[in-house]
This record gives structure tokens, C-alpha cells and sequence, in this order.
């Protein structure tokens, strides 16, 4: 498990971050490396969480000074690890098996507003499935099929809120947004199979059980709901069932 | 983090002080004819908030405070409004205005903590600023001043998105991080539990663009609905009414920031009970900040352009008490913990060679009605230590 503080005494074995920050265990085929993001730059270690591999610092170059400069929303995809940024830019960089030989190999142009969340599931085997999805302040969301090269498959557009969080299950793409609601998409069509009113304010998480199919959201009205996701036996549409 | 945020959080501060000093002059208003030399007055109360009215709009000062620049602590962001509040001839004792500041400092992380939308952080100002309007309605000169610190507010802001705003809204809310001080009237309107945390109402109408929770709705590929839930959320809510307004007149519909004190409401506020838990709260660290020059500078910079009027002819400084007696207050400046204290930063601008002469003949005005023993050795220093480093 891992916590981050900003203020505290320096000691070492504790990492010092900067204001909105993030941090995310990814998991690759072969290594298990620790992301940071802040308003500087994109971190990574090695497992034991005090190996620093490789630093990126963020190129704030065309941001207007009343613009914030930061890196948000992390994600693994196969032997890449995703970060969006504050441009709308998603990050790509691909990871060796094992030593700091990483390399920012692209950088996606799918946003235009900051990435809020990126959320990855492994690819089902087939040629066109979505196994990346990235969402913005503006709640646009981009679907995204990974590879030497990502190829961007279906954009959803917001409507005015942002997208805090997202989840991809099965084809399946989970949206929580600033308004307090719940949207289930197909991944393949881009279509929009459920709308839940859950939460009275903006949705903070979204978390997913994968072998059971439960969606978790988290609000700041200090709820947490649990969703049972599955398709229907008959048209095979997304569907929903409120658990707890 | 947000570079936008110092004007909403300086301005909502500013006006949560000035209803506090209201309530407080009123309260120990005593009629004209019938006052003595040391006592207030209707008269002087007007003064009082006239004077500290137009010095927090001053159009410079506006200028300054409105340049995109990150927050300050909450320790160097106290100096401004010790400075303010001693911008008439009102005088403030260490404890008064520490306790002045607790109460500022938690009204707004209430107000912040409760806004419905992000956005409506906007409306809590705006509320602040329409009770201000009212302190000087009399006086055209400052209410100019202020509905151009209006017209500032709707041009930066209006135009900003939802996720700007959630971002400001997660700035200020790491400024008022870990600050749990308990507030009688809180406590006893049951919006503060004893260990200082608001509490979070799970009733009453939602956001405006959101819909009441306990609805699932589902569609096929042509986006016709073919089947709905309903589903008991645990929460008690209802429908908004209607949209606060923006204008610089309107109704705001929330009542947050607006003005919740009255002459019979004396607010105290509980130092015992809050140093709980120290472990678990995040101490400020006390190795020297590389980045407190820094600060220091932005904030000198800033109260440069604070233009104190001198008081023409000599006159007694009137003290106000925060406290019902003289004996709380010297109590109060004795049993205050030490993690909630506030060393007094005392800037002196003559000693860094950087500074302007017109800021070091601006601050040199401020020094009029100090007094040696307001500043403790620490703050003197701290300049002087900031250089040796």
C-alpha cells in the first residue's frame, strides 16, 4: 500500500510530492514499476518504491500562465504505461522488462481539455477491441485500441461536466461524472446503454471488481454505491442493478 | 495546482471578518452622548468598516491581488489581515485576532466544504461582497470600488469551466486542510461535530444541473429506453429550484456566505479538544522553507500596494476585545496550543536591497501605530535568517 503527504519532515524512505499528486501501481508482463505524477513531472520506481527509473518532466511550453501545469491519470497497457497531462496529451512510454531504458515512445492528441483519468483492461485477444479508455475535464471520453502505435476507435462526447473516473470491463466503458452520475457505454459502438442518477454530488472514484463484474462510486455527497454490471441474455445491452 | 484561487479565498476571508468586527463593534456600541473617550460608538463602527472597506478595494491592491500566483500559507496570509485589520482606529491584541482569524478561516472552509457545485464558490463570494455593498452603501466612492472588484470577479470567472473550478475548489480545500476548530455557533447549530468536523448534509435540494439519486435508466442502440430502476439512495433529496444568479443584483439562492452573525450570537471558539491526535496531524515542518523567501516576496509585494490612510491629527487607537472580558483574552493568549500559534511575520522591507523605494516608503507607513512588543524576536529575524540561508 502506499500513501502520499505533501508536508512532514523529510526522512528518507518517504517520498516528498508535490500538490496534486497521484500514484498508481502498474502492473507489466514482466516488472511491477510505482507512478507519480505531479505538477513537475512523472516519476517512476522500481517496486521496492526507492529505485527511481526514470523522471519526465513536463514541458509546460504553450501553457498561458493562469493555466495549472500537471500530470494526471495513469494507467498500464501491456508493456506501456499511459499519463495524461494537463494539455489533453496522453503520454505514452514503453517499458523494457526490466532497467531504466524507458522511452516516451508517442504522445496521443485525442483531448483538448486535462486528462482526469485513464483506464485500461488487458486487450480480449480479437483484432478491434478497445483496451484503453481516456477521459477529460470536459467529459469528453477517447477509446483507444493499444499497440507499437495507440489508434483512437470511438470519441464520446461530454456534455459540460468533467469525467473524474473511468472504468473498462469486458467492453464495457464506466464513466463517473461531476453531476453525480453513472454512464455505461459499449466500447465497440460508443453508444450509451445506462444512465444512473447515483450520487447528489460529483463522483470522486470508480472502482471495478473484474471477476465479479461489481462497479463500485465513491461521491462527495459521502455515499459509495455498489452496481452489478452484466448484459442481457436476450439483446446482449449493458445493464445495471443497484447492490448496495 | 490553481493560479486563480488567492482573490476568491482573500475576499471571502476579508468578508467573513468584516461581519465578525461588525458584530463585535455592535455589540459593545454604546450611544453617542453617553460614551466615553475609550468606548465605541455607532460613529466609529461605520468608520471602522468604511476605512477597512476601502483599503481591502483599493484599486492597486486589487490590481496585485489579482495576478495569477499561487496560495500562500495560512501563517503569511494572516499578516494581510492583521494589516487590514488595522488599517482604521481599531487595534487588535495578539489573542483578538487570533481568535478573529480561526473564526474567518473556518466560516469560509465550511462555506467551501458545502458548496453544491463547484461554481458556487462564485456565489458565496458574490453573497460577501452584496453584505459589504450594504456596510457602506453611503459611501459611492467605495461601493465603485467595490462593483468593480465585481466586474473583475465576472470576467475572470465567469467564463471558467467546471473542471477549472473543481480545481480551485481542491486548492482551497488543501489551504484549509487539518484546521479543526470547533466554533460554539457551529457546534450548537449541529453543523459541527465535537471533534471539529463539519458535517456533511445528506438532505435538502441538489446541485443545480444534477438530478435527484434512485434512477437507472437503460437503452438499446437507437438510445429509446427500454427499462428503468428505481432505487432508495439513503439520502433525502430534492429537485433544485432554481439557478443562483451571477449579476452583479440578483439572488444568489445559496445562503452560504452570507452574514450569519447577530448582536446576540457572541461566537467562541475551542482550543481544548482540537490538539487531539497531534500524531495524525500533519505538523508544519520546521526546517527552513527554501520556498518561504519566495512567498515572503509575493506577500510584501502585495501588501505594498495595500494604501493605509494616516490618521489625520493624533488619536487614540480604540482596542477591540474579541472576548467578553480583558481577563479571557490574556487568558486565551496564554493556553493557546502550540501548533495552532502564529509567529508573527514582520516585514521589513528596508532590509533586502531588491525592494523599491516607493514599497519601502509605502511599508515604512504601516509602522505608524505598532507597537515593539507586537512582533516576537522570531518574526524580526526571519528575513534576516531567510538570507543567511
Amino acid at each position: 500500500m502506499v500513501a502520499a503527504d505533501l508536508d512532514g519532515p523529510y526522512e528518507p524512505g518517504v517520498r516528498r510530492a508535490d500538490l496534486g499528486l497521484q500514484v498508481h501501481w502498474c502492473v507489466l508482463p514482466f516488472r511491477v514499476l510505482l507512478v507519480l505524477t505531479s505538477h513537475r513531472g512523472i516519476q517512476m520506481y522500481e517496486s521496492n518504491g526507492y529505485t527511481m527509473v526514470y523522471w519526465h518532466a513536463l514541458d509546460s511550453g504553450d501553457a498561458s500562465p493562469v493555466q495549472a501545469v500537471f500530470a494526471r491519470g495513469i494507467a498500464a497497457s501491456g508493456h506501456f504505461i499511459c499519463v495524461g497531462t494537463w494539455s489533453g496529451r496522453v503520454l505514452v512510454f514503453d517499458i523494457p522488462a526490466k532497467g531504466p531504458n524507458i522511452v516516451l515512445s508517442e504522445e496521443l492528441a485525442g483531448h483538448q481539455m486535462p486528462i482526469t483519468d485513464i483506464a485500461t483492461e488487458p486487450a480480449q485477444g480479437q483484432d478491434c477491441v478497445a483496451d484503453m479508455v481516456t477521459a477529460d475535464d470536459s467529459g469528453l471520453l477517447c477509446v483507444w485500441r493499444s499497440g507499437p502505435e495507440f489508434t483512437l476507435l470511438t470519441r464520446i462526447p461530454g456534455f459540460g461536466v468533467p469525467c473524474p473516473s473511468v472504468q473498462l470491463w469486458q467492453g464495457i466503458i464506466a464513466a463517473g461524472y461531476g453531476n453525480g452520475q453513472v454512464h455505461l457505454y459499449e466500447a465497440t459502438t460508443g453508444n450509451l446503454h445506462v444512465q444512473i442518477n447515483a450520487h447528489a454530488r460529483a463522483i470522486c472514484a470508480l472502482d471495478l471488481a473484474s471477476e465479479v463484474g461489481k462497479l463500485l462510486s465513491a461521491g462527495e455527497d459521502t455515499f459509495v454505491h455498489i452496481w452489478k454490471l452484466s448484459r442481457s441474455p436476450e439483446s446482449g445491452y449493458i445493464e445495471a442493478a443497484p447492490l448496495l | 495546482m490553481s493560479v486563480r484561487t488567492l482573490p476568491l479565498l482573500f475576499l471571502n476571508l476579508g468578508g467573513e471578518m468584516l461581519y465578525i468586527l461588525d458584530q463585535r463593534l455592535r455589540a459593545q456600541n454604546i450611544p453617542g452622548d453617553k460614551a466615553r473617550k475609550d468606548e465605541w460608538t455607532e460613529v466609529d463602527r461605520k468608520r471602522v468598516l468604511n476605512d477597512i472597506i476601502s483599503t481591502m478595494f483599493n484599486r492597486k491592491f486589487m490590481e496585485e491581488l489579482f495576478k495569477p500566483q499561487e496560495l500562500y500559507s495560512k501563517k503569511a496570509l494572516r499578516t494581510v489581515y492583521e494589516r487590514l485589520a488595522h488599517a482604521s482606529i481599531m487595534k487588535l491584541n495578539q489573542a483578538s485576532m487570533d481568535k478573529l482569524y480561526d473564526l474567518m478561516t473556518m466560516a469560509f472552509k465550511y462555506q467551501v466544504l458545502l458548496c453544491p457545485r463547484p461554481k458556487d464558490v462564485l456565489l458565496v463570494t458574490f453573497n460577501h461582497l452584496d453584505t459589504i455593498k450594504g456596510f457602506i452603501r453611503d459611501s459611492p466612492t467605495i461601493l465603485q470600488q467595490v462593483d468593480e472588484a465585481f466586474q473583475q470577479l465576472t470576467e475572470i470567472y465567469g467564463g471558467l469551466s467546471a473542471g477549472e473550478f473543481q480545481l480551485i475548489r481542491q486548492t482551497l480545500l488543501i489551504f484549509f486542510q487539518d484546521l479543526h476548530i470547533r466554533v460554539s455557533m457551529f457546534l450548537k447549530d449541529k453543523v459541527q461535530n465535537n471533534n471539529g468536523r463539519f458535517v456533511l448534509p445528506v438532505s435538502g435540494p441538489v446541485p443545480w444541473g444534477t438530478e435527484v439519486p434512485g434512477l437507472i435508466r437503460m437503452f438499446n442502440n437507437k438510445g429509446e429506453e427500454v427499462k428503468r430502476i428505481e432505487f432508495k439512495h439513503g439520502g433525502n433529496y430534492v429537485p433544485a429550484p432554481k439557478e443562483g444568479s451571477f449579476e452583479l443584483y440578483g439572488d444568489r439562492v445559496l445562503k452560504l456566505g452570507t452574514n450569519m452573525y447577530s448582536v446576540n450570537r457572541p461566537v467562541e471558539t475551542h482550543m481544548s479538544g482540537s490538539s487531539k491526535n497531534l500524531a495524525s496531524r500533519t505538523q508544519e515542518s520546521i526546517a527552513p522553507n527554501p520556498l518561504a523567501k519566495e512567498e515572503l516576496n509575493f506577500l510584501a509585494r502585495l501588501m505594498g500596494r495595500m494604501e493605509i490612510k494616516k490618521p489625520s491629527g493624533p488619536e487614540p487607537g480604540f482596542r477591540l476585545n474579541l472576548f467578553t472580558t480583558d481577563e479571557e483574552e490574556e487568558q486565551a493568549a496564554l493556553t493557546r496550543p502550540e501548533e495552532l500559534s502564529y509567529e508573527v511575520i514582520n516585514i521589513q522591507a528596508t532590509q533586502d536591497q531588491q525592494r523599491s523605494e516607493e514599497l519601502a516608503r509605502i511599508m515604512g507607513e504601516f509602522e505608524i501605530m505598532e507597537q515593539p512588543s507586537l512582533s516576537t524576536s522570531k518574526g524580526d529575524d526571519l528575513l534576516a535568517m531567510m538570507d543567511e540561508l
